[in-house]
């Protein structure tokens, strides 16, 4: 059967999400390998949970902080390009700048005090950290689009909002998506240290690792959010190709 | 009907359109020309309302614009842009169907009407229909330009240097699409370029702009041969006796009584050619397919041997075709006379250089007497104006 080339990466994409699904939930798997890795532990496996537990954890604690970030951040950047916003537009982008260059770990400390220990902090922190690629990216690829052809779409009798979701957005898809797929993929990797305080995920063998001088444990939180990380961006990137316009596809 | 009423646009101090008023008759070209920053662009704006008119009221068959919806009246008012502005993401066809989509037309009623106008503007639906505009070259985009701007049949079309981005070739050949299509569909247009050829080949009446005022509003005929100011005579150019011939189409001066035989050479009466210089070649359909040179003949060549084959498509002109490109044809092939065939290539007549020439003297004339005198003379001066 012959695929449409633009099915390619996605059909991959889901191939490694069932891998993946499949590794995580084989404990015994990973129990042999961290055993054959670290022949001199007793304990080379974290005994607080399993990895299928945790990984659930991990993308809980991604999916409620990249969610936020998208519902906030491309509205966000979508006002900010249109006249309303505009006025709002640096102080939006110096802002989003600032999220991203203010570590996660001081975030994390500073909440702790109003939100306390668990998901929240954890999540008020990654959301902030995660807003700068889908701004920056909405707002950049709003503006690639050719004022001639706002023009066209405007002599032609379309409104504002219509103009936006038929011609902006569509031709913008691309370059939002691929804001997206970074800010995720930064996202589940960041999101380990949310076990400081308490919001659990792959996070918890790492630091519990640390804490108590076990390798093995570090070496399995990473190993899987690594994983994690890889398959989300090679579904992101799916969807990125089949959010692109088959007219703007080279 | 366009009515322009007293319309002035002002950016704080500086007036882009001063108190301009003209009317353009339903089915007539009006051509908007000036030099660069004049108000042509920002005059054909205000029609359909990208650009609010400061003061003064325009029209459409009665209409103010001002009572309806921009988006409204932008829906029947077609656009076609130099930039073309193809939507990226979707089809040719789609594209076509903006509107009509826009205006809640049913898919039975705009894709088939999509289909048709590709037709129209020389674009098989079947090759073009589902391609995407990054497939296509400059010239194509804008016959698809064109043919999304009368998707929904507008009474009423804004050009705004609709072919100003394409090369000459291409440009020329746009130019006599649109004329065709113009003289079946009849639409009311108004067309800004700065190209004076342009206008005079494509316009009823020329609108002629200058620093926001209009400088005068006739026939490209009138504009050539009585100049309002020394403005609009410096801005039509020096060589006007030759844009006239812009004006005038090779069926104006043609002679239809041409000697022809489709028997081939041999059969060439003598007798042909003795009024005539040239006896055409065509097939038994009237297809034009060469010619004969009496005078080779008179030089003693065997009649088998006098035949000059030619394309038709390549050696003779239409009668639509304007002088002066049968002129610049003529000069081309270094002939003096011109076979004139119809839109199947079947011999209709002649054109000869004599008649032009004849054509040109009269302008000459016309425009000597203009110049040595009277009218020029008469024309107050720039400073004085200003």
């Amino acid at each position: 059967m012959m695929l449409a080339p633009r099915m390619r990466p996605v059909i991959a994409a889901v191939a490694g999400v069932v891998v993946f699904a499949w590794i995580v939930g084989q404990q015994d798997l990973w129990v042999r390998a961290l055993s054959a890795l670290f022949p001199g532990s007793v304990r080379p496996v974290y005994p607080a949970a399993t990895v299928a537990e945790l990984t659930l954890q991990h993308l809980r604690l991604v999916g409620i902080s990249s969610g936020l970030t998208l519902l906030v951040g491309i509205p966000l950047g979508i006002w900010v390009t249109r006249p309303s916003g505009a006025d709002f537009r640096e102080i939006v982008s110096a802002s989003v700048d600032f999220g991203q260059t203010f570590p996660p770990v001081a975030v994390l400390a500073l909440m702790m005090p109003i939100l306390g220990f668990g998901l929240w902090p954890a999540v008020v922190a990654l959301f902030l950290y995660g807003m700068f690629p889908v701004v920056s990216n909405t707002v950049a690829g709003l503006e690639a689009v050719p004022g001639t052809l706002i023009d066209a779409a405007r002599g032609m009798g379309m409104g504002r909002g219509r103009i936006l979701l038929a011609v902006e957005l569509p031709l913008a898809a691309r370059v939002i998506m691929a804001g997206v797929r970074t800010s995720v993929v930064i996202n589940i990797g960041t999101a380990t240290v949310a076990a400081a305080v308490g919001a659990g995920g792959l996070g918890d063998p790492i630091i519990g690792g640390i804490n108590v001088q076990n390798m093995a444990y570090v070496l399995q939180g990473a190993t899987a959010a690594a994983l994690l990380a890889i398959v989300a961006d090679g579904l992101l990137a799916g969807a990125e190709r089949l959010l692109t316009p088959r007219g703007l596809e080279a | 009907m366009i009515t322009l009423r007293d319309v002035t646009k002002s950016y704080g101090e500086v007036t882009a359109v001063d108190r301009v008023s003209f009317e353009v008759p339903s089915g007539e070209v009006c051509v908007l020309i000036g030099p660069s920053g004049c108000g042509k662009t920002t005059t054909l704006r205000m029609i359909n309302r990208l650009i609010e008119p400061t003061s003064g009221t325009i029209e459409i068959d009665g209409r103010d614009i001002m009572d309806s919806r921009p988006e409204e009246l932008r829906r029947h008012i077609g656009y076609v842009i130099q930039s073309v502005g193809l939507f990226p993401h979707l089809t040719v066809a789609e594209n076509v169907a903006t509107v009509p989509k826009l205006l809640g037309w049913e898919r039975r009623r705009y894709e088939p009407k999509a289909l048709e106008l590709l037709e129209i503007v020389g674009l098989p639906p079947a090759e073009y229909a589902e391609k995407y505009p990054r497939q296509l070259s400059g010239g194509q985009a804008q016959r698809v330009g064109v043919a999304r701007a009368l998707a929904a049949d507008p009474p009423l079309l804004l050009m705004d240097e609709p072919f100003g981005a394409v090369d000459p070739l291409t440009r020329e050949r746009l130019q006599a699409e649109f004329a065709r299509i113009q003289r079946e569909l009849r639409k009311t247009v108004i067309f800004v370029t700065h190209d004076v050829d342009e206008a005079i080949k494509l316009a009823d009446r020329i609108a002629l702009m200058r620093a926001g005022r209009l400088e005068q509003y006739d026939t490209p005929e009138t504009l050539l041969d009585h100049p309002a100011s020394k403005f609009v005579h410096d801005f039509m150019g020096s060589d006007r006796a030759l844009k006239r011939l812009g004006r005038a189409c090779v069926a104006d001066v043609m002679r239809t009584d041409v000697e022809s035989t489709t028997d081939g050479t041999r059969a060439i009466p003598r007798e042909a050619c003795t009024d005539s210089r040239f006896v055409y070649l065509t097939d038994e359909s009237g297809v034009l397919e060469g010619w004969v040179d009496c005078r080779v003949l008179d030089a003693g060549t065997p009649p088998e041997d006098a035949g000059t084959p030619v394309d038709w498509r390549e050696a003779a002109v239409h009668p639509e075709t304007t002088l002066k490109d049968a002129l610049s044809r003529m000069l081309g092939f270094g002939f003096r006379n011109v076979a004139v065939v119809d839109a199947q290539g079947r011999l209709v007549g002649e054109v000869s250089l004599a008649a032009i020439e004849a054509t040109m003297a009269d302008a000459d004339t016309h425009i000597a007497n203009l110049e040595e005198g009277e009218v020029l003379g008469a024309l107050p001066d720039e400073e004085a104006r200003s």
